[in-house]
């Protein structure tokens, strides 16, 4: 038997590998249980890790008793806030937190102290011997509340309370309402949401004391920042620590910054020079959620009679929590999208981040801007309806024509709105199927959009970023090493697909090595919706050089200039009637005298992608390209217990190219089942402060009987920088769907929803209240 | 007090001494390091630990250990034959059931358990039959396309059988 088959040139052609429906590269290991996920590695030694939370809102902390816990025999280290040497966050300027707390806690369930023990048992009973002495401050768990006069300040440097006011005034925003011929405004309210990725935040550190490294397991979506905040926190140089990123239970921005479990871990294996391994329930996973805050905006809309908007004023609160995490950028974001999916040019803004005693929200999937996304396509939809025209035709009235900057300096250089707008309305069958259905029945549209990747680091080094490397050995594998984490979103299939083809190879000869700081190069991580357009380019980069250093090998060896070399993949040639070398036959030729091969590629935005600077804080938003999503909800009313039965979704998403229309589908369809969980179930509450919603039935996930079908479509606007054309496919057909929904049910019951989740009981209430004024005005 | 039991864990039988109050997730990860069986929740929410006991899906999370003494259980782990995926194990891979993968191996249990009762389920059946699983990925819509084609491809064998 050949170990290899004989190749025919004259059959040989590259292999397509973009564009291709494709199955994950790690599916198998995921489908048969072999994917080890960072609780999955059991270390014999490994030391269970139990932490210590606050059982008060706010409070100054008065002493920390450890003394009975450290005596426990079974106890190897106990670690609080002194352990540490320095705070944690995600902006440079906003690092206000210790893993552990110091000197004060300011929401329930924040760590005060951890043990590392040989057993759950002797660990929770280490727990249960702390003595936590406090003075109670006051709490605020209301936006209303935490900056009412006279309140006690959060955090020193923010007296009132208020973590960013960001402000603009674009355009002529007053003469832009003059000119309108109809204004209204409305507000509107979203409870806080949690990711509740399936799998719960773990950590896993071991700490080599005989050559004082350290290197952690960590369920994130940034190993990089986990890497700087371990240094920072634990005053480690970076180059003793690894980090390791494993398989990832989803991410949804629950982990795309560094979280407390990671850094706590750490210090309890330093302290006792071991292993330790902290798995952190359901319910802490929800206090450590850095959800989407709650989040209430005014939003004030001029329009013409023909459906041009000529204005936009936009106030929002949102209350993020006890400490800054993403805060910052999230109010940064719901300003920069809110007016920017269309072409309007006279815009004002004032958006307030409060701090609040409840623990931290961070971003969630579309950050920033669903909630904002629903208020504007809310009213837009019923100033539609007041000027008697369709909402299809309002939105295609106000539509940007790429290329094109927005207002606030956004670039725009592909905008598929228009068709993903045109194929939702044929699809649906809007025109003959709208206003025509049966009674409790209805149709609601709206569109939303996402960056791919933010075009400024909240790090900034310097460095390109993104980068990616390529091993190529003597056995003919080539491995991709890169630090871009997958988390379940597919990027590694991605940029495997990306390299196989520019090098035209079959993606089984591919292998690729993510995450391990031991090996992989340095990368931002999985946030953003980044992977795809960034690291995605970087990745075509490395293989395009791999590829010059091949052709260039086998021309040597055949005697002829590189540009005469054809790559056919599997086969190197010059000329059409060249046996050609093998792919093996030119690896062997490119190692000699070189050895093994790495090749790099880089990606950096270009300037233009940066948001200008018109307003502090304009380069939030900047992206090298946008995303664009339109979608109609039909929805069917139960009169009787007002449960709203979904009953279809079509979606249009513009993502580029689709380099995996498998994949990109699988986003998309995760993208609108999520937003339809916050349009309609979803809800973290607390109890004065204290997180009553903190599992998986109370805090109520759709399941799969409720989930409706949802019918995809893939617009694909090529982008000129995108890898291939490509944009983000994750994230922007989630916000679509919040006022897609409340469309449809203005649409079944002329009743306009403001607040989610609507819930069936408040829907409920509403009708009755409905149906009250009805009988009172038949009564006058 | 431990408990003594005997079971057959994915064909192989075994004799275990266990706490009265370990759960069979713990079992199957801490003790017997298959750790295949994921666990999601603090109890009975998600069902990422979904096992077959006596053909039946449970979740793992709310079995104690040692009421598995006489049983047969299975796990993810006993789905593969001489290497190769399963039907379903097929069916989730290629149809994209699977994103982050973590619910996956209890998707793909519960999935064991309801083909088995009923080897052409509609999609009405599908999804009662999967309903205590939950997945935060996928939206459901690849993992009923999963489930149909796995018993489509289950089908097609019998046929040429």
């Amino acid at each position: 038997m050949n170990e290899t088959m004989p190749i025919d040139p004259e059959k040989v052609e590259p292999v397509k590998s973009v564009g291709v429906p494709m199955p994950l590269v790690d599916g198998p290991e995921k489908v048969s249980g072999k994917a080890n996920y960072t609780a999955d590695f059991m270390e014999l030694d490994a030391l269970v890790g139990r932490i210590l939370r606050s059982p008060v809102a706010h409070a100054e902390i008065l002493s920390i008793d450890t003394a009975a816990a450290e005596a426990l025999p079974g106890v190897e280290a106990l670690v609080t806030g002194a352990d540490f040497v320095g705070q944690f966050g995600v902006l440079p300027i906003a690092r206000t937190e210790w893993p552990i707390a110091r000197d004060r806690v300011r929401y329930r369930g924040e760590p005060i102290a951890a043990v590392a023990a040989i057993d759950v048992e002797t660990a929770q009973k280490a727990l249960d011997l702390i003595e936590f002495e406090y003075t109670e401050l006051p709490a605020y768990f209301t936006a209303d509340d935490a900056i009412a006069e006279g309140v006690t300040p959060l955090h020193e440097k923010r007296p009132n309370n208020v973590e960013r006011h960001v402000e603009y005034d674009l355009g002529e925003v007053d003469k832009g309402f003059e000119d309108a011929d109809l204004i209204r405004e409305g507000t509107y309210d979203c409870a806080e949401v949690c990711q509740v990725q399936t799998e719960p935040h773990a950590a896993l550190a071991a700490y080599d004391g005989e050559r004082d490294q350290l290197t952690v397991h960590a369920s994130t979506q940034v190993p990089y920042y986990v890497h700087l905040m371990l240094e920072q926190t634990l005053g480690m140089p970076k180059s003793k620590i690894r980090v390791i990123k494993p398989h990832i239970g989803g991410g949804f921005g629950s982990r795309t910054e560094c979280l407390h479990v990671e850094l706590v871990a750490s210090a309890l294996a330093r302290k006792c020079n071991g292993t330790v391994r902290i798995i952190l329930s359901r319910e802490e996973t929800f206090v450590t959620h850095r959800g989407r805050p709650e989040q209430k905006t005014t939003l004030k809309i001029g329009m013409s009679k023909d459906g041009r908007i000529t204005a936009v004023d936009t106030t929002t609160t949102q209350h993020g929590g006890a400490y800054a995490g993403y805060g910052t950028v999230t109010i940064l974001y719901s300003g920069s999208m809110v007016f920017a999916l269309y072409d309007i040019q006279n815009a004002r803004y004032n958006g307030y981040r409060v701090l609040t005693n409840t623990p931290p929200c961070g971003a969630f999937r579309g950050h920033g801007t669903v909630n904002v996304r629903f208020a504007f396509e809310s009213l837009m939809d019923d100033m539609a309806t007041e000027l008697g025209l369709d909402p299809f035709e309002v939105r295609r009235k106000n539509l940007l024509k790429a290329p094109t900057f927005t207002a606030n300096d956004l670039m725009v250089n592909s905008y598929g709105l228009p068709e993903c707008l045109d194929i939702v309305e044929k699809a649906s069958g809007w025109k003959d199927r709208k206003g025509k259905l049966e009674p409790y029945r209805g149709l609601g549209i709206a569109c939303s959009h996402y960056v791919s990747g933010a075009s400024k680091p909240v790090n900034w080094t310097g460095e390109p970023h993104a980068t990616v490397n390529i091993k190529l050995d003597f056995d003919g594998s080539l491995t991709i090493l890169t630090g871009a984490p997958e988390i379940g979103q597919g990027s590694s299939t991605i940029l495997t697909q990306c390299v196989a083809e520019v090098l035209g190879l079959d993606v089984t000869r591919i292998r690729i090595l993510t995450s391990d700081s031991l090996v992989t190069p340095k990368d931002n991580g999985a946030y953003s919706s980044r992977v795809t357009y960034m690291v995605g380019n970087a990745a075509i980069d490395a293989a395009t050089n791999l590829k010059a250093i091949l052709t260039e090998a086998a021309a040597r060896k055949m005697d002829v200039q590189p540009e005469d070399v054809e790559c056919l993949g599997e086969v190197y040639r010059a000329g059409s009637q060249d046996q050609g070398m093998t792919f093996e036959e030119v690896v062997i030729a490119a190692l000699e005298g070189t050895g093994t091969i790495t090749a790099r590629g880089n990606f950096d935005t270009i300037p233009e992608s940066w948001g200008g600077d018109k307003y502090r804080g304009a380069a939030i938003g900047g992206s090298m390209a946008f995303s664009y999503a339109a979608q109609v909800v039909e929805i069917a009313i139960d009169p009787d217990t007002a449960d709203i039965h979904v009953e279809k979704v079509w979606v249009a998403h513009d993502c580029g190219k689709a380099l995996n229309p498998l994949s990109v589908e699988g986003q998309i369809e995760g993208s609108v089942w999520m937003g339809m969980g916050q349009a309609m179930t979803e809800e973290t509450r607390y109890h004065n402060g204290l997180g009553i919603t903190g599992n998986m039935l109370d805090y109520r996930v759709p399941t799969i009987i409720e989930s409706p079908p949802i019918e995809t479509h893939i617009v694909e606007s090529i982008d000129p920088h995108g890898p291939f054309g490509a944009k983000e496919a994750g994230e922007a057909s989630l916000a679509g769907f919040l006022p897609a929904l409340t469309n449809a049910i203005a649409d079944a019951l002329d009743i306009r929803v403001s607040e989610l989740p609507i819930t069936p009981d408040r829907l409920m209430e509403i009708m009755e209240d409905k149906k009250k004024e009805a009988s009172k005005k038949v009564d006058a | 007090m431990k408990n003594f039991i005997s079971m057959t864990l994915n064909g192989r039988s075994r004799d275990d001494a266990v706490p009265g109050n370990m759960l069979l997730v713990d079992f199957l990860r801490e003790t017997v390091g298959m750790t295949g069986t994921k666990i999601g929740c603090d109890g009975g929410e998600c069902g990422c630990c979904t096992v077959l006991i006596d053909g039946k899906p449970r979740h793992a999370c709310l079995t104690l250990a040692a009421s598995c003494d006489g049983t047969e259980v299975e796990t993810i782990e006993s789905l593969e034959t001489g290497g190769r995926l399963s039907a379903i194990q097929r069916g989730f891979h290629e149809k994209l059931g699977a994103q982050c993968g973590f619910c996956t191996p209890g998707m793909v249990m519960a999935a064991e358990g309801l083909l088995r009762e009923n080897a052409n389920p509609n999609e009405d059946e599908i999804r009662q039959g999967m309903a205590a699983n939950i997945c935060r990925c996928t939206g459901y819509v690849k993992i009923i396309e999963s489930v149909q084609a796995a018993a489509e491809e289950i089908a097609s064998k019998e046929d040429a059988a």
